[in-house]
Parts: structure tokens; C-alpha cells; sequence
């Protein structure tokens, strides 16, 4: 009961703000959404205690079966919640965030117009979400997902009147469906090889799917995927990378990650919801879940490594040059989710729902406080045009600061205090230097580097924002004010997250607790010793991200601080690499190029040449005109076609019952 | 309730309001508005009665229920009526959308409003009819008779190339049931019978088969319709009136799907086996090429008449996976597809009614004074898009998985649908919903009457209520759907047990 309370409550809420939104009103219906959301919080924090940290079995789960769904032979999908400690987890995580969330915007959106509804797309985003993470099946899972992606779109192109916000709008949806173009094939794929896409069987069957090494069966083949004849563990790398391309789209992973820095053209709160705490880990959490699959593959995990340590870095670099506060942000997210791939890709699950976890606390508190920087500035998202705004808003700088602390990882190296992300990146690096992935020295590097530009990017973030000289107009900086305590309170709950939460839950999440923690949610084959193995990396390795934290935060506090003309010299010093970086690598361009023009070009080919000029004119066109030769010169009746239509069929009829009269009296 | 003949009931119930129709007369103050009062009531009740249909239905029979038989001209031809877990739905689905034809059509029509309203009434008589008819001479008298009230709607009715558009539509299914014709008389010829239940039993050889296939094929195809012989559909649609494009996009293109399982792939096993790599070639073709093309137009009505052949082809690709998914996932997808794709068209009807425009480059920024449209066009559009929740996506889903478990490729390429559905189908929304409102034309116009709420929210909670509990579906048609796929693999293992012996 308490799990479908927490799943239906944000139904709810969305159903009364966007069916009666307009007759109960704007505060009626902020209240009440966001009512509901606390009190679903309140239930997952009961769950949290109740499931993942209670001492039980492992591989205990519990079913909650809620109706029938589709039924088609060998297909048996319901609607049903699997509860677990990933589950808690997530729980935790969404309804937490989307309720802090939901009370900032009571004060973020005061001013808008479209109140309820904007009320009724967070609570809906909020249900599809709970419906994705507590899926029992990957049809429902697929129903989550692109339930969060509709929610994502509405809520991205919310200010309809902005053409940019509903071009953004667009493309989120559909470089997301391009991932779900390999979810979908993934599902089938599953289906084929395991006789179902429910998660129970499909984890039961997969600990004896493969045959053992050197078996006869084990180069056997077993079904031809696009051409290629693969044995069981080739079929297997090859659902799992379609599954990845899904995961891809959703955690806008390098290639598919286009979509996220644009998202930013929705309201501050919605991005530091769904673009950072929870929507976009939805890839993290499909692996995660599909983990007894993916730990077979060796081959797919070295493929989600590769990505993520690209992103982790790509994303990095892009971060480095951006002027608008949110896409700054926004390069982070997509950074961080690059770290998450690669701890799963090296298969330390562990340790990616960690940084999931503690992502979720910094990042939507990044987020909120970039909100209540923009709300002070009236509006202003260009960092350019900021700067000194440290005296004027005090507390938002506060929590801004804990934020960035948290994201850059500070802490205390070989001790155990540090802020969250300290913690939780620091696992992610070191599990990496050990594992025994062709790629980790690969990822390793590169997710250094990243650090180093984290630290970089954020501090440029803090120092162009708050300190300096005040860069907006007079009449911007006469109006700056703190926010009000219904947006400050959230800043509040989450700094108290992004300080403690690495702290209080390492162990548990990847640490001495962990067996006792996720009671097998998350899967690890015999072979797999990383939980061990990370924690004797030679100590220079567990130092790196410290150094390279420390390395980023001086280069900022020079670039910024010390000497403010230094970025301005070194970018026209470095002019093509500045405009690659500044243009995102140039990849809207290059797909643009690649993809829309042709697919646009094509159609219009397709319609004229193909529809019109051949089809239509070698078809009907030319028939009718044979035919409007012979009828103008043999028949001259001034009858419509519909009397030679129904007279041609009359005869035709006649024919057909005389033949048979004929036939069956032979 | 046993012995009364329900199915003749719900086919010439129609007739009835027909022969009221008769004797009102247009002209005077009242006259339009009794029309449309008789039209409608008889349209609703006709629902109502069919609704016994589905009540009366037993969902654990495979075989064909409620069966009627008389025989007629002595000839073997019979008059012979039955329905099973494939057709009664379709049957359900004509006279659920034949009030909304009515109610869309309560203002647009001006002229001969009741010709207009006889003409949908006796076109409901023969397409329910083609769905009951067990006997295929009748079969194929409904069948041929569905064009000719289709063909007076849009001759008459009409945008203003109507007379081409009807002239197409015309050639194109006259070419493909000659050849039908041609091969009920070679059915008839080889088997004796024109028994639909017989002639599912009786077994054509191998060689026979193939011609035969390709005869229906022809008339099936042009009707579903599938690549290369769409482009009737989107000027049809076109020059349609709006119920005339509802019922067209509803009811009509699942003739040719119905035809498709009924007679292709039922009584030529082995030849539909044999094609069944053309098939999916047609269909992939259809999905990827009419996407992209839809994607171009600047036309509404033209870009949901593309997006019906795309979505066709899943259906055609599903039917020929011949597996339980496939071919649930096939006959969900023309349900689903009948109540989504026609409510499109009831929405830009709303906004034709309106403007008396489809250029999609007229519109723009009407959720500013029409949220309730947009809210229903949204809903609509992630029908269309096959988003999960709604019944878009349940078809879409299983026929994909139906036919990947034949051939990857087909799905894989199906699959880019997901892709190319949501291109064109959101940037149709954001060029008509999205933007502000700038155009003078646009801004006095009204949201949603009470007429056009009528017509459309019964839709949409019909829509999210299949997306999220399809199982009445499913149940109806799980028992039918499994002898079809029985007997056909029955068939393959026969013929390839008798090659084996031959060898």
C-alpha cells in the first residue's frame, strides 16, 4: 500500500492541478501537488529505512502487482512495482528532489501565468518517473521512460511563446527517441533470448545463460542479429549495447548528447529536477538494473566505459567556455552522468548509484541557486553580464558555494571527511585505476582531467557570478534581492545533502555495509573483486583528483581573480580552439549537416519524385489518361463517373453469379 | 436473445434511418436539424446494438459466433454471417465512429446535407457488412460497394480537386478488385465453394496459392494501403471532408488489413510464407518513405494521411510475421490506429471549420487562445507518435517484437519509425500549437465548442484508456489470433513434411 501511495500521490496531484487546475486556482493547485509530494517524500524515507537499510536476505524483492497490462502469447506484461534497494534509492532521490523542487517554485514561478499547469507537468514527471524506477518489467520501464521524455518536453518548451524553448522542445524528444529506437529493438531483443521482459525471469535465466568456458554450446550459434551469427554471449553484448544506446539518449551520453544543453530553455527549477537530479540518471539506473546482463558482457561494459570517459571529458572541455550560468551547469550534468557510466562500466555499480545519489543533492542545489542568481538578476543568465553579486545575496551564495565544494569533491585525502562529490568521484576514479578493463587507464585519464576541469569551470562559475566588479547595469544591480524563504528552504535541505550525504551513506553504498545494503539489487559477477581491489590503489592514484581539484581551482582563481584580462588573451591567442570549444565541439552543426538537411531533402525527393513524378505519373495519372483517350473518343455520355463506377461493378457482379450458375450446374 | 439475428440487425439498422431520412425534407426550419437528429440517433443506437456484439461475444471460442445462414439464388452462394475474436472488433469500431462522422459534420456540411448523411448511413451498412460476411461472393459485394458512397462523399463533398481525387481513388481499387474478382472466381472454381469457414479449411495447392496471393495481395494492398500504391490516400484525404477522412483513415484502411488476415495469410499459408519477405520490404519502404515524406508536407491533412501509410505498414509487417504478437500487435494497431488517426482528423476539421485553411504555414500559437484544443491535439500527436500510456504504442510495440523475432532487419528498420513518427508529428505541433500568436487571422478564433468537446474527449479518454488496459482487446482476440497462427504453421509443417517425403 505505502508503495503505490508513493507512485499514485504525484498522479494524483497532477490529474487535480491539470484537470481543475483553472477552477481551484493557482495556489490551490501549488498546494496541493505539492502537498502530495511531501508526503510522498516522507513514505520513501519510511521505505528507504524499512527496505535498504533493514537487515534481510539477499535477492529478497518485493512484487507489488497492480493490474493487467499486455497479454499476447508469449508475452505477460503487468503493471507492477519491484521494490528493492535500488528502488529505495531512487525513491529517496526523485521524491525527494521533486518535492524540494516543487516548493522552490512556489516562489520561482510566482510571476508566470500557466502556474497549475506547470504544477501538473512537474507532478506528472514525477509519477513517470516512480513508475520507471519502480518497473517490474521493461515494457513498463519503456513506459516510464518515455513518459519522463514527454514530461521532459512539455516542460522544456513550458514558455510556448519563445520559439527557442519549443525548438528545444522538439529536439529533446527526438535525440531522445533515437536512444529509444535502441531501447525498443533492445526489449525485443531481450524477448527473443530470455521469453520475456519481466525482470524476474530474465535475472533467473541469465545466471545460467551462458555456458561454461569452452563448452561445446559456448561457440555455438544461436540466432542471427543483423546479419551477424552470434553465439549466446554475442547475442547477449548485443541486446545490452542496444539497451546502452536507450541509456545513451536519456543520460544525453556523447553523440546523443545534444539535447541537454539546449533543454536549459525551461524554467531553473525543471532543469535542476529532470536535467540534473533524476530524468537524466534514468541510464545510469536502466544499467544499474540491468546489471546481471551487462556483468556478462565484458564486451558492452568496455563500450559504456569508452562513452562515458568521452562524455566525462568531452563534456568537460565544452563547460570550460560557456557564458550562460545554466548550460555551464548543464555541461557538468552531462560530465558527471560520464562518470557514472564509467564506474559501471568497470562494473562498480556500487559507486555509480553513489555519485547518482550525491549528484542528485549538489547538482539540483547547483541548480536552484543558479535559479535564485537568475531571479536576482532579473532574468540574466549570462555570466558576463554578473559578477559582485556576493554582498547582495548572501545565503544564495552560501549554498552556491557548499554546492561547488561539493561537486569539485573537497575533502581531506586518506581521511573520512570531505563534501559528497569527495567521496563519491573519488571511488569512481580509483575503482577505474583497478579494475581489470582494457579501457581503465584510458577512463582513468581522462576522468582525472575532468576533475580538474570540474574544479575549473565551477570556480570560473563562482568567481564571475560573486566576486568582481558588478558587470550588470545600474538598474539591475539597484533591484538585487535575496530570495524568499520558500526558495531558501530547499537551498537549505539540499546543502545539508551535498555536505553529508557522501559521509553518512560510503559505506553502505560502497563499502564495508555493501552485501548487507543492496541485498543483490545490484549484480557482480564471482570474478568481480572491485569492492576490494579500489581500496589499495597506490597512493598517488587516490591523490590525483585531490591535486588535480586543487591545480583547477588556482587556475580559476588566476584566470578570474587575479588577473581578469588573462581568459580574454589566451582565447584570441588560441582563437580555433576557443570557437570549437565555445561552439560544443560543433556538433549541432555537424548533425545538422549529417541528419536533418538530408532526412529533409530526402522527403522532399521522396514527394516529388518518388509520389509525384513516378508513382503518380507512370501509375494513375497514365492510366487515366489512356483511359480519357479511349472513353472521349469511343463514349461522349455526359453521365459522372460514379454511374460508369457502379454500373461496371453491376456487370461484374453479373458475370461473377452467372459463371457460378454455369460452374456448379456443369 | 439467442436466436435473434444481431448480426443483420446492427448491418441494415442503418437502413432504417435511410428510409426515415427519405421522407424528411430539407428545406424549411426544422428540416436540417431533423436530419441530423435522425442521423445521429440512428448512428448511436446502431452502436448501442453493437455493443450486444461484443457482450454476447465468447471470448474462448475461436471459431466464428453468432453465425447466420440462408442459402440464396440456389447457387451455393449463401447469405452467410458470423463473426470471430478478428473481425468483431472492427465491426465495434465502424459504429463507435460513425456518431462522431455525424457530430463533425453538424455545421461543415451545407449543401445536400441529406444525401450527405444517406450516404455515410448505407457506406456503415456495407462496411460492416464486409466485416460479417462469411460467404465471399457477399464479401465481396460489401467490399465493392464501400467505394461507391465513399465515392459520391468525396466527389461531391469535396474539397476543390475533388474530381481527381476520386478519379484516383477510383482507378487505383478498381485495378485491384478485378483481380480480387478473378480470384474468388478461381477459389470457387477449384474448391466449389464460396463458403468463407469451408474455403479456410479447404487447403489450395501450393502453386495455385501463389497466384491467388498475389490477386488479393492487389486488392488489399491498394486498399491498406501500402507502398507504391499510396499516393490515392493523401489527395483522397485531401479533397475528403472530414468525416469523410475519418472514416476513410478509420474503417476503410482496415479493410484491406482485415482482407490481408482473413484471406491472405488464413487460406494462402504457403504463398504468404513465400512472400512474406516482399511484404516486409513493402512495409519497411512504407514506414521509412512516407515518414520522411510526411515530414515535408505543408498540408495537415496530407501529413496525417502519410503518417496512416506509415503506420500501415506496421500492420502489414506485423500480419506477416505471422506470430501471435505480429498479428495481435496488427489488429491492435488498426484499432488503435482507427480511433487515433481519426480524431486527427476531427482536430483539424476543428480548426478547418474555423479557417478554411490546412496550410500548416497558416496556423501558429493557437494554445494561446485555444488550450483545450492544443491539449487535445497533444494528445492525439503522442498517440500518433506511439508514445507508452496510450494505444498508440501498444501495436507499434508488439508488432515490432513480432517481427523481430523473424527478421531483425525488418525491425530494426521498422524501429526507425519511432524516430521519424516523433519528427513529423512534433514539428506539426510546434508550427500549428507552438509560438505566439502573431497572425491577425488567428487571433479571434474560439476554443472548443461544446459540439467539438463531444466529439473529441470521448476520444481521448478512449485512447489513454486502451494505452494503459488493452486487455479486453487482447482477450477478445487472443483465441482467434491463436488458431490463425496454428493453422498456419500447421500448414508450413505439412508442406515441408511432404517435400521431405517426396525427397
Amino acid at each position: 500500500m505505502i508503495y503505490k501511495a508513493i507512485v499514485f500521490l504525484p498522479l494524483i496531484g497532477f490529474l487535480i492541478a491539470g484537470l481543475f487546475g483553472r477552477s481551484i486556482g493557482a495556489k490551490a493547485s501549488e498546494y496541493v501537488t505539492s502537498g502530495l509530494m511531501i508526503v510522498a517524500a516522507v513514505l520513501s524515507w519510511i521505505v528507504f529505512f524499512n527496505v535498504a537499510l533493514a537487515h534481510g536476505d539477499a535477492g529478497e524483492v518485493i512484487k507489488v502487482p497492480v493490474m493487467r497490462w499486455i497479454q499476447s502469447g508469449g508475452i505477460d506484461v503487468e503493471w507492477a512495482f519491484r521494490v528493492d534497494t535500488l528502488t529505495a534509492i531512487m525513491f529517496v532521490v526523485v521524491n525527494t528532489v521533486s518535492t524540494l523542487v516543487h516548493v522552490y517554485s512556489i516562489g520561482y514561478m510566482h510571476h508566470d501565468p500557466h502556474r497549475p499547469r506547470f504544477f501538473a507537468y512537474l507532478s506528472l514527471f514525477t509519477f513517470a518517473m516512480l513508475m520507471l524506477i519502480t518497473s517490474d518489467n521493461l515494457a513498463q520501464m519503456f513506459f516510464g521512460w518515455e513518459g519522463v521524455g514527454l514530461a521532459s518536453y512539455l516542460l522544456i518548451g513550458f514558455w510556448f511563446k519563445r520559439p527557442s524553448a519549443s525548438a528545444a522542445a522538439m529536439k529533446a524528444f527526438i535525440v531522445n527517441r533515437v536512444g529509444d529506437f535502441g531501447f525498443i529493438l533492445g526489449i525485443a531483443g531481450i524477448f527473443v533470448l530470455f521469453g520475456s521482459i519481466s525482470f524476474e525471469t530474465i535475472f533467473a535465466a541469465a545466471a545460467t545463460y551462458l555456458p561454461a568456458e569452452g563448452a561445446p554450446e559456448a561457440s555455438q550459434a544461436i540466432a542471427n542479429i543483423f546479419g551477424m551469427t552470434v553465439t549466446k554471449s554475442g547475442a547477449l553484448t548485443v541486446v545490452c549495447l542496444l539497451l546502452f544506446m536507450g541509456a545513451m539518449g536519456k543520460s544525453a551520453q556523447f553523440l546523443l548528447h545534444t539535447w541537454l544543453p539546449d533543454a536549459m530553455e525551461g524554467p531553473t527549477p525543471v532543469s535542476a529536477l529532470i536535467h540534473a537530479a533524476t530524468m537524466v540518471t534514468a541510464g545510469v539506473f536502466l544499467v544499474a538494473r540491468m546489471s546481471p546482463l551487462f556483468e556478462l558482457s565484458p564486451d558492452a561494459l568496455l563500450f559504456v566505459t569508452i562513452i562515458g570517459a568521452i562524455t566525462a571529458f568531452f563534456a568537460a572541455t565544452v563547460g570550460l567556455v560557456q557564458n550562460d550560468i545554466k548550460r555551464v551547469i548543464a555541461y557538468s550534468t552531462c560530465s558527471q552522468l560520464g562518470y557514472m557510466f564509467v564506474a559501471l562500466g568497470v562494473g562498480a555499480y556500487g559507486a555509480a548509484i553513489f555519485h547518482l545519489f550525491t549528484h542528485a543533492f549538489f547538482k539540483a542545489l547547483l541548480f536552484l541557486c543558479a535559479g535564485s542568481v537568475i531571479h536576482a538578476v532579473d532574468g540574466e543568465q549570462d555570466m558576463r553580464y554578473m559578477g559582485g553579486l556576493r554582498p547582495h545575496i548572501k545565503t544564495t551564495f552560501v549554498m552556491m558555494l557548499i554546492g561547488t565544494l561539493a561537486i569539485t569533491g573537497v575533502g581531506i585525502p586518506f581521511t573520512s571527511l570531505g563534501f559528497a562529490g569527495f567521496f563519491s568521484k573519488d571511488f569512481i576514479i580509483e575503482a577505474t585505476y583497478a579494475s581489470h578493463s582494457p579501457a581503465a587507464g584510458f577512463a582513468f585519464t581522462l576522468l582525472v582531467v575532468a576533475a580538474m576541469f570540474t574544479s575549473f569551470y565551477s570556480w570560473r562559475l563562482m568567481f564571475l557570478t560573486f566576486f568582481g566588479k558588478p558587470r550588470a547595469s545600474a538598474d539591475v544591480m539597484h533591484h538585487v534581492h535575496e530570495s524568499p524563504q520558500v526558495m531558501l528552504i530547499p537551498l537549505y535541505i539540499l546543502g545539508i545533502g551535498a555536505i553529508a550525504a557522501g559521509l553518512i551513506f560510503k559505506e553502505l553504498f560502497y563499502g564495508h555495509e555493501y552485501d548487507v545494503f543492496w541485498k543483490g539489487a545490484l549484480f557482480t559477477a564471482e570474478s568481480n573483486e572491485l569492492l576490494h581491489e579500489f581500496h589499495h590503489v597506490p597512493a598517488w592514484v587516490a591523490l590525483s583528483p585531490f591535486i588535480a581539484m586543487l591545480i583547477g581551482l588556482v587556475t580559476a582563481w588566476y584566470f578570474y581573480i587575479k588577473s581578469p584580462s588573462t581568459p580574454r588573451r589566451l582565447a584570441e591567442s588560441q582563437r580555433i580552439l576557443y570557437e570549437f570549444l565555445l561552439n560544443k565541439w560543433y556538433f549541432d552543426e555537424i548533425y545538422d549537416f549529417l541528419f536533418v538537411r538530408p532526412a529533409k531533402a530526402l522527403g522532399r525527393f521522396l514527394w516529388k519524385k518518388g509520389d509525384v513524378a513516378v508513382i503518380d505519373n507512370y501509375g494513375p495519372n497514365g492510366v487515366a489518361a489512356r483511359v480519357a483517350d479511349v472513353t472521349n473518343r469511343v463514349v461522349k455520355l455526359q453521365s459522372g463517373y460514379l454511374y460508369h463506377y457502379a454500373f461496371a461493378m453491376m456487370i461484374g457482379i453479373a458475370a461473377l453469379v452467372t459463371w457460378m450458375m454455369l460452374g456448379s450446374s456443369l | 436473445m439467442t436466436d435473434w439475428p444481431i448480426l443483420s440487425t446492427v448491418t441494415f439498422l442503418p437502413l432504417v434511418g435511410v428510409l426515415l431520412l427519405l421522407l424528411t425534407r430539407e428545406d424549411g426550419p426544422y428540416g436540417r436539424r431533423n436530419i441530423l437528429n435522425v442521423s445521429l440517433f440512428t448512428t448511436v443506437f446502431t452502436f448501442i446494438v453493437s455493443l450486444f456484439i461484443w457482450i454476447g461475444f465468447d471470448n474462448s471460442n475461436p471459431g466464428f459466433q453468432m453465425v447466420e445462414k440462408k442459402e440464396w439464388l440456389g447457387t451455393g452462394i449463401a447469405y452467410h454471417l458470423g463473426v470471430d475474436g478478428i473481425s468483431m472488433l472492427f465491426v465495434i469500431l465502424t459504429t463507435f465512429l460513425m456518431p462522431f462522422c455525424v457530430l463533425a459534420s453538424w455545421e461543415s456540411v451545407e449543401k445536400r446535407l441529406k444525401e450527405y448523411m444517406i450516404a455515410f448511413l448505407l457506406l456503415e451498412v456495407v462496411m460492416i457488412g464486409v466485416f460479417v460476411s462469411l460467404d465471399i461472393v457477399l464479401f465481396y459485394v460489401f467490399f465493392e460497394a464501400t467505394l461507391i458512397p465513399m465515392f459520391v462523399i468525396i466527389g461531391v463533398w469535396g474539397g476543390k480537386d475533388r474530381v481527381y481525387a476520386s478519379y484516383k481513388f477510383f482507378l487505383y481499387t478498381l485495378t485491384g478488385s478485378v483481380l480480387m474478382m478473378l480470384a474468388i472466381m478461381a477459389m470457387y472454381w477449384q474448391a466449389g465453394t464460396t463458403d468463407i469457414t469451408a474455403l479456410l479449411k479447404y487447403g489450395f495447392p501450393a502453386g495455385m496459392q501463389t497466384w491467388l496471393w498475389l490477386a488479393c495481395f492487389a486488392a488489399f494492398s491498394v486498399k491498406m494501403p501500402m507502398w507504391p500504391v499510396h499516393t490515392w490516400l493523401p489527395d483522397a484525404h485531401v479533397q475528403a471532408p472530414t468525416a469523410g477522412s475519418v472514416i476513410l483513415a478509420g474503417v476503410m484502411l482496415k479493410l484491406g488489413g482485415y482482407g490481408l488476415i482473413r484471406f491472405s495469410l488464413s487460406m494462402f499459408p504457403l504463398a504468404s510464407d513465400y512472400f512474406a519477405p516482399l511484404v516486409f520490404a513493402l512495409s519497411v519502404i512504407a514506414i521509412i518513405y512516407t515518414s520522411l515524406v510526411a515530414m515535408m508536407q505543408d498540408d495537415i491533412k496530407k501529413l496525417i494521411a502519410y503518417s496512416s501509410v506509415a503506420h500501415m505498414g506496421y500492420v502489414t509487417m506485423g500480419i506477416f510475421a505471422a506470430n501471435v504478437q505480429g498479428l495481435q500487435g496488427a489488429i491492435f494497431q488498426m484499432l488503435s490506429h482507427g480511433i487515433v488517426s481519426g480524431a486527427l482528423f476531427l482536430c483539424v476539421g476543428v480548426v478547418y471549420d474555423r479557417l478554411h485553411t490546412r496550410e500548416i504555414a497558416a496556423y501558429g500559437g493557437l494554445v494561446n487562445n485555444m488550450p483545450k484544443y492544443a491539449v487535445a491535439f497533444m494528445v492525439f500527436t503522442m498517440a500518433n507518435v506511439g508514445l507508452p500510456g496510450t494505444s498508440g504504442f501498444i501495436g507499434e510495440f508488439l508488432t515490432i517484437i513480432g517481427v523481430f523475432r523473424v527478421n531483425t532487419w525488418v525491425a530494426l528498420f521498422a524501429a526507425t519509425g519511432v524516430i521519424l513518427s516523433a519528427s513529423y508529428a512534433l514539428w506539426l505541433y510546434r508550427r500549428v500549437i507552438f509560438g505566439a500568436l502573431e497572425k491577425e487571422s488567428l487571433k479571434g478564433l474560439l476554443d472548443l465548442s461544446t459540439r467539438e468537446k463531444i466529439v473529441l474527449y470521448p476520444l481521448i479518454a478512449l485512447t489513454i484508456f486502451y494505452g494503459f488496459y488493452p486487455a479486453p482487446i487482447f482477450d477478445a482476440t487472443a483465441a482467434s489470433v491463436d488458431l490463425v497462427v496454428n493453422n498456419y504453421s500447421a500448414a508450413l509443417q505439412a508442406a515441408q513434411n511432404l517435400a521431405l517425403n517426396a525427397r
